[in-house]
């Protein structure tokens, strides 16, 4: 039977752990490496590394962390963040990832998607996405676009562009409310699910988590296929394995291999 | 003991090589890992794994761009019968033909065609992404004490198409994923599994060693 996947997300920046609150007040939280095997033990159903690293010159330090990874850890991993050429997705996947995630240069080049998911199949390529719910005078509200962690306003239907992404040979979405992240408030489910009924591939929910019922809620509400988290794994707050316990009791199908 | 890991551009062999590597390490038997090019080390050495992500067209395109390589590769494994292992789309080249966008060829080593999935379910997201528990269809050397069934361990799949085997014998095992999909393939000294077992953690790894210690 095929299971809801637990994905626990690092923050690397300069090749060390952070975790971003509202991505603003940034704390050191470790050794990547260290933290993906402890992850790999623990029975996540995937890594996520987003690198936060600022200089061209850095991003160096993420490929070794990655391949650090991949050494030591037999389990899915995707790498983003900064992700901008094709030779940028090239780089990662030789390095050990297995799937990369692209935001902004999807965002302000939407041919990039295409390119990169014809090049290296729609498998590996998966577009992360940060929405933010829009107050529309006279309208409904939205969910539009933002980029360089949510400072930056698009203007661009979020529902619309993640069939856009999709259409392009996006073969995974990785959905972030840019209004719950940091606030331990749940994910945002109208969003999630609106987009995840809107496309065809797997959405993983991500933003906002504060308890284990909300990893319930993404899926059973949100419609999400798997759920992302960072802050209530990274401090200790909640197992891997106590999160699929709780899913299993709330009648979630959860792998639960030794 | 040699085994080659065919690099023929396509994707992400660091992860599989050091998965053969960790399973080559916890047995009797020394057998080096190389990942290789070069059709006749293909050709001499004693087990042959082809790993393979993207489009089915753009990986054969790969094998036979390296000059040589396919002769090697067929020789080694159809003539002197030496241990073959495809993994996803290296394990979609073992059919007949690929459907993926165009028509390709495959090896035709095993009969049949590389087809979309399509759940019936249709809650069923496709890719097929995640992990899923596998039913053995037939008992074979690399399948021992692994535990399968819908209790047993779960395989990492990432994939639209799947081999849709003609020969019922053909195959080892399935997953369902709203109807049956094509999760391990057998015919002769040949293996290969939909899935990845260098992402399968354990499991992939136990999988692995099997297909190491197997001496068709």
């Amino acid at each position: 039977m095929f299971k809801v996947r637990v994905i626990p997300c690092l923050d690397v920046k300069d090749g060390r752990v952070v975790k971003g609150v509202n991505f603003v007040d940034l704390r050191d939280a470790g050794d990547p490496v260290e933290a993906a095997i402890a992850y790999d033990a623990a029975g996540a159903d995937e890594l996520t590394f987003l690198d936060i690293t600022a200089t061209h010159e850095n991003r160096g330090i993420m490929l070794d962390v990655v391949r650090r990874t991949a050494e030591a850890c037999f389990m899915p991993l995707t790498v983003g963040g900064g992700v901008r050429t094709v030779d940028d997705i090239k780089t990662l996947l030789r390095s050990g990832a297995d799937k990369v995630s692209i935001n902004s240069a999807a965002v302000s080049r939407r041919e990039f998607v295409k390119e990169a998911a014809e090049k290296y199949g729609e498998q590996c390529i998966v577009v992360a996405i940060d929405a933010k719910r829009v107050k529309r005078a006279g309208g409904s509200d939205r969910w539009e676009i933002f980029t360089h962690g949510g400072r930056n306003a698009t203007g661009i239907d979020a529902i619309e562009y993640a069939q856009e992404v999709v259409s392009l040979g996006a073969g995974e979405i990785l959905l972030t409310s840019m209004d719950r992240d940091g606030t331990r408030q749940g994910f945002d489910l109208p969003l999630t699910r609106a987009i995840a009924d809107s496309v065809p591939v797997p959405v993983i929910a991500s933003g906002g988590v504060g308890n284990l019922d909300h990893l319930v809620d993404g899926v059973r509400e949100g419609h999400a296929t798997g759920v992302l988290a960072a802050s209530i794994f990274h401090f200790g707050e909640f197992t891997i394995r106590q999160a699929k316990d709780h899913m299993v009791r709330a009648g979630l199908p959860m792998r639960l291999d030794p | 003991m040699t085994v080659a890991i065919i690099d023929y551009g396509s994707g992400n062999l660091h992860s599989a090589a050091k998965a053969f590597e960790r399973a080559a390490r916890s047995m009797e038997d020394p057998q080096a890992i190389k990942v290789t090019r070069d059709p006749d080390a293909v050709y001499r050495a004693d087990r042959i794994v082809l790993p393979g992500v993207g489009a089915f067209a753009d990986c054969r395109r790969g094998v036979d761009a390296v000059d040589g390589m396919l002769e090697a590769l067929t020789e080694a494994v159809r003539v002197k019968a030496r241990p073959f292992f495809g993994i996803c789309v290296g394990m979609q080249l073992m059919a007949t033909r690929g459907k993926e966008h165009v028509i390709t060829e495959g090896f035709n080593w095993i009969g049949g065609d590389v087809v979309k999935i399509e759940p019936r379910d249709e809650s069923l997201k496709v890719p097929h992404m995640g992990w899923n528990t596998l039913d053995m269809v037939r008992e074979h050397p690399v399948l021992e004490r692994l535990p399968l069934g819908p209790k047993g361990r779960h395989a990492y799949f990432v994939h639209s198409y799947h081999l849709n085997a003609a020969n019922e014998a053909d195959v080892l095992a399935r997953a369902d994923y709203g109807g049956p999909v094509t999760a391990i393939v057998g015919k002769d000294t040949a293996i290969g599994t939909q899935f990845h077992p260098e992402k399968s953690q354990r499991f992939g790894l136990a999988l692995i060693s099997n297909f190491l210690k197997w001496k068709p």
